[in-house]
């Protein structure tokens, strides 16, 4: 019998509404109990001083890519679970564009069977929308749920086909499968490669502008509303796709969305500047799809998180080699590694009081289980919370803590940031999976 | 021969202490005004040499240049050739494929394999924006700039400014007028990094499908007022063209009716092509221009490409000379035959 007592943290679970000092009682891999004093009750335990830390839920991730099998080079699920640990992650949700793609039962049960072995944190797969994400076929959606799926997706592209899409809708009703979808139109984005606007001009770059992800959000949440299934937008990054989501969640249509923490805080002046506005780069670091965006997404973005018309924070951790990124710009690969930093890029909104810290842990736990109703498979009851016989998954925080991101420091095999070298206040301190402790750092004290 | 390999690489490199800093010609947005007067001033003694029963001098004798290009480009290619031919420099142009990359061979290994050899200065024409920024970021060989997709041509927009400033005495409040596929045009972009600091008024005209946006202030964040030029957009060319100093046609691509930017050429043509009736609406002793090569009966009537006011050829000479002054000013020597001393001190004097 393992027992881990979390004394004196500052305890959020916003499932609970549990918000003050307490300790936290892990034993044998699930939460035993949670209040004021309870670990000094228990004997023979590892303990942990959280003085003037803040203990939450592990962190859920809805947008991972892990990029096995196929991809090792960019990451494995050892390596891409590592960097959950230290971002404070418990549980990730693994995306299939791997090669092969997702998109049978063979592939998911590989992917579990590879966790099973290597993960430090718990792997949820996603199966494709269409065979080889090529956006023809439908998988089959019973064999891929009763292989383990919690969504399907064929991110990376967006289903373009109208009438394909209303079809993987209709038909995942019948599983209650969420549908994921990376909404960019792709005649609209053709040889673009960042957001379409003065900064691409300056660079002379063509764009993605942000209709062409308002279209197919509009499109995308129609078809939805036709049939009356659970659409959820990947990564939203514009103030116009914001509304779209917002009118429909009014109108009650089954539509939930997610934002990465890197369109919350960033705009498309990262690709281009860094210190003044004559000296230009290409910064492919910063090259992602959707692009980052402006200012006035930014504000709309966070404001339809703290509202809760965007359900949770997703990484959209997508780590690459460095030969996909040291290139000609539009050669470059898109994406960016992102789990070591999200919780402390993600801070940026609580320190300029524009986020409380319970509502940006609530996106970061309860909110994306409950977005894709996580917590109603088997096996993960209480998934997101710290309720007495969930599962034993703790991040340890300091808020506070200011630190220097360092790519090659990552876990990750991805060190594509454009944060190498910024400062980030905010920091995880400690990372208990199931259990076990799966990261800790100086500032964690053993008692 | 220079080497500044201790210093720490970036695409702004410049090598402080000289009296020509910029290790790189990348764009005009990092020129100051003296700095671009430098380099037409000593323009003007190239266009000298050039024009030379015997145009050839030693000044450049022992410097490699390699024109490292990976898009066909006629004129830009052998304009540099000559430029480096006539200062006695070595000249050897390498046609190089995107493709490459595809077998591993990656745009940092070619500048860096170039520069083993002992290249002093690469000369780079690519299909990509940007990516002469890689490449000076990798390797402390000189970089120029002869274009990068749409982003940048610095050498183009230099002759430019040499050829408006000697046939119009001044360039400061001039009204240059640029008509055509503003969108896709590296010539433009320069340009109006080069025209705007040395004080002309930049108009720049064309249909609405090829005109990129950002270009309006109210386009940016009042922080970024600065980060692109201050130009004036206007999609009617009669209203464009009136009262200007300077007209210059941008070549149309075929390829842009393709891609449906435009319903027709003709239809382009008619709305769009600089002509003899649209440029009597321009001052009496306006010159027309064009970066080349140029479809005549599209952007530009064949009468007036041909008639008194178009300085055309004037354009491609000069741009001789000023890739001459551009590599004599790179190499960091000081020698010019003929010259009592530094020729770009005497230039800024």
């Amino acid at each position: 019998m393992t027992t881990i007592a979390i004394h004196n943290g500052h305890v959020i679970d916003p499932a609970l509404g549990q918000d003050g000092i307490a300790d936290v009682v892990i034993v044998d891999g699930r939460i035993a109990r949670v209040g004021p004093g309870e670990g000094d009750a228990v004997i023979d335990a590892e303990r942990i001083d959280a003085t003037g830390l803040v203990v939450s839920p592990g962190f859920v991730d809805l947008h991972t890519h892990l990029r096995e099998p196929g991809f090792e080079g960019k990451e494995t699920i050892r390596t891409g679970t590592e960097a959950g640990a230290r971002g404070g992650y418990t549980t990730v949700c693994a995306m299939p564009n791997t090669m092969p793609a997702l998109d049978s039962r063979a592939a998911i049960e590989s992917v579990l069977r590879e966790a099973e072995a290597s993960a430090r944190i718990r792997v949820l797969p996603i199966g494709a929308i269409t065979v080889g994400r090529q956006g023809k076929e439908l998988t089959p959606q019973g064999e891929l749920q009763a292989a383990g799926v919690v969504a399907l997706s064929d991110d990376g592209d967006a289903v373009a086909d109208p009438s394909l899409m209303r079809h993987a809708l209709e038909y995942s009703t019948r599983f209650n499968l969420p549908i994921a979808q990376h909404c960019e139109d792709p005649s609209l984005v053709r040889d673009g490669h960042m957001h379409e606007g003065w900064v691409a001009t300056r660079l002379g770059l063509r764009g993605r502008p942000a209709s062409a992800e308002e279209t197919m959000v509009a499109r995308d949440i129609a078809l939805a509303e036709l049939v009356g299934a659970h659409l959820h937008i990947c990564h939203v990054s514009t103030a116009g796709s914001v509304a779209l989501i917002a009118a429909a969640r009014e109108r009650g249509a089954r539509v939930t969305a997610e934002v990465t923490p890197h369109h919350l805080t960033l705009t498309h002046e990262e690709v281009a500047f860094a210190d003044d506005y004559v000296h230009i780069r290409y910064n492919t670091n910063a090259k992602v799809n959707p692009p980052l965006r402006e200012e006035a997404d930014l504000e709309a973005l966070a404001n339809a998180l703290r509202d809760g018309v965007i359900d949770a924070i997703a990484t959209d951790h997508a780590p690459h080699g460095v030969n996909d990124k040291a290139i000609e710009f539009d050669l470059a690969a898109p994406g960016l590694t992102m789990l070591e930093t999200a919780f402390g890029l993600s801070m940026r909104l609580v320190h300029e009081g524009r986020l409380s810290l319970p509502t940006l842990i609530e996106r970061l736990t309860i909110g994306p289980v409950r977005t894709w109703r996580l917590d109603e498979i088997p096996g993960l009851q209480g998934l997101g919370t710290l309720a007495p016989g969930a599962l034993g998954d703790v991040a340890i925080l300091d808020p506070d803590a200011e630190w220097t991101v360092e790519p090659e420091a990552f876990a990750s095999k991805g060190k594509n940031t454009p944060l190498g070298g910024k400062t980030l206040r905010g920091r995880v301190v400690a990372t208990i999976a199931n259990g076990q402790i799966v990261h800790e750092t100086e500032r964690m004290v053993a008692l | 021969m220079t080497s500044t390999a201790s210093a720490p690489l970036t695409a702004q490199g410049r090598r402080p202490g000289r009296s020509w800093e910029h290790q790189h010609v990348l764009d005009l947005d990092d020129f100051s005004v003296g700095e671009i007067e430098t380099v037409l001033n000593l323009a003007d003694r190239m266009r000298e040499v050039l024009d030379r029963r015997i145009a050839r001098v030693p000044a450049l004798r022992g410097y490699t240049v390699v024109n490292l290009f990976y898009e066909p480009s006629t004129r830009t290619r052998a304009s540099f050739e000559l430029a480096g031919k006539v200062l006695g420099a070595d000249v050897i142009s390498v046609t190089a494929n995107t493709s490459s990359v595809v077998k591993g061979e990656s745009l940092i290994d070619t500048v860096r394999t170039l520069r083993a050899m002992r290249a002093d200065a690469i000369v780079m024409r690519h299909s990509i924006a940007g990516a002469p920024y890689l490449a000076a970021t990798n390797t402390d060989a000189s970089i120029i700039n002869a274009g990068d997709g749409a982003h940048a041509h610095p050498t183009q927009a230099l002759l430019d400014l040499y050829t408006i400033k000697s046939r119009l005495g001044s360039i400061a409040g001039k009204r240059v007028v640029m008509v055509g596929d503003i969108s896709h045009s590296r010539v433009a972009r320069s340009d109006m990094w080069g025209l705007t600091a040395m004080g002309a008024e930049v108009v720049l005209c064309g249909p609405p499908t090829l005109l990129p946006r950002g270009l309006r202030a109210q386009d940016r964040p009042a922080h970024a007022e600065s980060a692109l030029p201050n130009v004036t957009i206007e999609t009617d060319i009669d209203r464009a063209i009136e009262g200007a100093d300077v007209v210059m046609a941008l070549r149309l691509q075929s390829e842009r009716q393709q891609r449906g930017l435009l319903p027709s050429l003709h239809e382009y043509a008619q709305l769009y092509q600089v002509t003899a009736q649209r440029l009597a609406k321009a001052k009496p002793d306006h010159v027309l221009m064009h970066p080349g090569p140029k479809n005549e009966g599209i952007e530009i009537a064949g009468a007036v490409a041909a008639g008194q006011h178009s300085i055309i050829e004037e354009q491609v000479t000069n741009g001789v000379a000023i890739r001459m002054a551009l590599l004599y000013l790179l190499s960091g020597r000081t020698d010019l035959p003929g010259d009592g001393g530094s020729v770009t001190s005497e230039a800024r004097a």
